[in-house]
C-alpha cells in the first residue's frame, strides 16, 4: 500500500501550541513521524546574559507559563550551587508550596486537554474547574495566577501569610475527594478505558533508550524522581514516587492522578510546618563569585537543568536551559508507529509536551538568509586534529627522546 | 456594515493565534471557555478554523519563522475581522524586548490591531472587559 503524507499543524484547532508534525499513514495505520519545531524559539539563553541574576530568574520564569515555577527553581538552584549558597528552612517550605501547587494545576491541565484530544470534553470542563481554585491559592499566596515571581536567589521573595492556612485546608480537601473519585471513575468509566488502555505502549527499555524523564518514564516503570534523588529544598517533606508498569496512555493519566494526590499530602506538611517553622526566608547575597553551577528540579513534565557560568559581575556570561520535553518528544519515534491514526494525537498529547519550554535551538545563516550547514561534531573533530599536528610538530619523537637520554 | 456590527455582538466567534508566547495567555484564554468563567453564556465560542472566526486572539511577540503564518492566517480570515493582542507581548514585547527573534512587537508590525489587552498574562476578567469594550465602539 502507498504510503500518505498527512501535515498537521502549525495552526490546527486542536493544537494549543504552533508546532508542525508530519505523519506518514498506510492506511489507517501511522507507519513514520517527524516533526518541526522552532516556531516558539524566543532566545532566552542568548537575553539571558544581558540581565542581572535576579532579572534572569524573572526572565525564566517566562520561558513556559505553565511550569512557571519550575524554571525559576532550577534557576536559583544553579546560581545558589555556584556559592554553595544555604537557604533558611522557611524559604524551603515555601519553594515546596509553590512547587506542588504549580504542580496540580499543571497536571490538572493536561488531564482536561487529555479529555478535549479524545473527544470526551466532560472530563476537560470537570478538570478545569478543580482547577480554578488551586489558581486561586496561587494568587492568595504570590498575588498572581499563574506567573508566581517567588524565587530569589538565597530565598523567596514574599513569605507566607500563616493566616492563609485555614483557608487553604477546605479547598485541599475539596480538590483531594475530587481526585479520589477521578482515580475511581478512570478505572470504572468504559469509555476512557477502552479508549486508553494498551494505546501508544512505551515500553521501559524504550524509555530508558530515549532519556524520558518525568511522568512519561514513571508510567514506563522507571523509578525516577530529581524530588527525591537529588532534593534542594525537598527533603523537608515526606512523599512517595507513583510507578506504573504498562507505559500506556492510561498509565499516564493514573500516574499523574496519583500524583495529584500526593502534591495535596506534600502541601498538607508544608502547612502544619508554616505554624512551627519561623524565621527570615531570604538570606543576603552580596555578590556571585567566579563559577559554575548546575540546578536541577522536577517539573510536573520532568527534569528541568539549568547551567550557570559566573565571571564575578552581576551577569551570567552562560545560561543553559534543558527542558524536560526535550528528551521525552522524540518518545513519539517509540510510542506512535504501528497506532492507528486516531490514536496517535493522544499519544502525541499524552508526554505532556511543553513546546515553549524546548525551543531553544538556533539557525546559523549568512547573509543571504541561506543555511550554513556547520556541523559542530565536525568542526570539533578539526579542531582536535589541528591542536594534535601543531603539538606533534613541537614535541619530540620516540626516537629523539632516546638519544636525548643517551 | 451597520447590520454586520448589530448582529456580531450578539454572537462573537474568536480563534486562537498563540504567535510564540509562553503559554500563559494561551492557558487564560481557554480558562475563559471552561466552568470558571464561561462567556460562552454571551455567545463567545472558540473555533477551531479561521474563517470561522470574527475576532482573532492573538498572543505572543512574533518570532521571525511564525509571523508569515500569522499573515497568512490574517488574509485567510474572513472579513471584517478584528485583531486584540493579548498579553504585553504583543505591545511591546515585555521581558523579550531585546530579543533576536522579535518581528511583532507591536503587533501592528505584522498585522492591523484593533485592541490590546496588556498584563503579564492579563486576567480572564480583564480579557472579557477588553472584549466588551472593542464591541462598544462598533456602531
Amino acid at each position: 500500500m502507498s504510503k500518505c503524507r498527512i501535515p498537521l499543524g502549525p495552526f490546527h484547532p486542536l493544537l494549543e501550541e504552533a508546532e508542525f508534525f508530519d505523519i506518514k499513514v498506510e492506511g489507517e495505520t501511522v507507519v513514520d513521524i517527524e516533526m518541526e519545531t522552532g516556531w516558539m524559539h524566543r532566545g532566552h539563553e542568548k537575553i539571558s546574559e544581558t540581565r542581572s541574576f535576579t532579572q534572569s530568574i524573572y526572565l525564566v520564569e517566562r520561558i513556559c507559563g505553565i511550569c512557571s515555577t519550575s524554571h525559576p527553581f532550577a534557576c536559583v538552584n544553579a546560581i545558589e550551587d555556584i556559592d554553595n549558597i544555604q537557604i533558611p528552612e522557611r524559604a524551603k517550605y515555601i519553594r515546596v508550596l509553590v512547587g506542588e501547587v504549580e504542580r496540580i494545576h499543571s497536571h490538572l491541565l493536561w488531564l482536561g486537554l487529555a479529555g478535549h484530544f479524545i473527544g470526551y470534553d466532560t472530563l476537560w470542563m470537570w478538570a478545569w474547574k478543580y482547577r480554578e481554585p488551586i489558581l486561586k491559592i496561587a494568587e492568595m499566596i504570590s498575588g498572581n495566577r499563574n506567573h508566581y515571581g517567588m524565587m530569589r536567589v538565597g530565598g523567596v521573595g514574599k513569605d507566607f501569610d500563616n493566616e492563609l492556612i485555614p483557608k487553604i485546608h477546605p479547598i485541599l480537601d475539596a480538590v483531594e475527594k475530587k481526585m479520589v473519585m477521578l482515580s475511581k471513575a478512570a478505572k470504572d468509566d468504559p469509555v476512557l478505558k477502552s479508549r486508553l488502555k494498551n494505546v501508544g505502549i512505551l515500553t521501559k527499555e524504550d524509555a530508558r533508550d530515549y532519556c524520558a524523564n518525568g511522568p512519561t518514564a514513571r508510567a514506563s516503570g522507571l523509578d525516577m524522581d530529581v524530588r527525591r534523588d537529588d532534593p534542594t529544598a525537598y527533603e523537608v517533606v515526606d512523599f512517595n514516587v507513583i510507578t506504573l508498569p504498562n507505559g500506556d496512555v492510561y498509565d499516564k493519566l493514573v500516574a499523574r492522578v496519583l500524583e495529584i494526590i500526593e502534591s495535596v499530602k506534600i502541601i498538607r506538611q508544608c502547612l502544619d510546618a508554616f505554624s512551627k517553622v519561623d524565621g527570615p526566608v531570604k538570606t543576603e547575597v552580596k555578590e556571585i563569585p567566579p563559577g559554575e553551577g548546575c540546578g536541577r528540579y522536577e517539573a510536573p513534565r520532568g527534569e528541568v537543568f539549568h547551567y550557570m557560568r559566573s565571571d564575578g559581575t552581576n551577569r551570567p556570561i552562560r545560561h543553559k536551559v534543558r527542558a524536560p520535553s526535550f528528551s521525552n518528544i522524540p518518545t513519539y519515534k517509540a510510542s506512535c508507529v504501528g497506532i492507528p491514526l486516531a490514536d496517535a494525537l493522544i499519544t502525541l498529547a499524552a508526554v505532556d509536551p511543553c513546546y515553549c519550554c524546548t525551543e531553544r535551538s538556533i539557525r546559523t545563516v549568512d547573509t543571504n538568509n541561506n543555511k550554513i550547514d556547520t556541523d559542530l561534531l565536525n568542526i570539533s573533530r578539526d579542531k582536535t586534529q589541528k591542536i594534535r599536528k601543531d603539538f606533534l610538530k613541537k614535541a619530540k619523537t620516540p626516537v629523539e627522546r632516546i638519544f636525548e637520554k643517551s | 456594515m451597520a447590520f454586520y456590527n448589530k448582529i456580531i455582538k450578539k454572537s462573537i466567534w474568536v480563534f486562537h493565534v498563540s504567535a510564540s508566547p509562553c503559554n500563559n495567555c494561551d492557558i487564560e484564554i481557554l480558562d475563559l471557555i471552561t466552568p470558571g468563567y464561561d462567556v460562552e453564556r454571551f455567545g463567545i465560542k472558540l473555533v477551531g478554523s479561521v474563517r470561522h472566526a470574527d475576532v482573532l486572539l492573538v498572543t505572543g511577540i512574533t518570532s521571525h519563522k511564525v509571523a508569515p503564518r500569522v499573515k497568512q492566517l490574517y488574509e485567510q480570515a474572513a472579513k471584517p475581522i478584528f485583531v486584540v493582542g493579548i498579553g504585553t507581548c504583543t505591545v511591546g514585547g515585555a521581558t523579550f524586548k531585546t530579543s533576536y527573534n522579535r518581528a511583532g512587537a507591536p503587533l501592528d508590525k505584522v498585522i492591523p490591531v484593533d485592541a490590546y489587552i496588556p498584563g503579564c498574562p492579563p486576567k480572564p476578567e480583564a480579557m472579557i472587559d477588553g472584549i466588551v469594550k472593542l464591541l462598544g465602539t462598533l456602531k
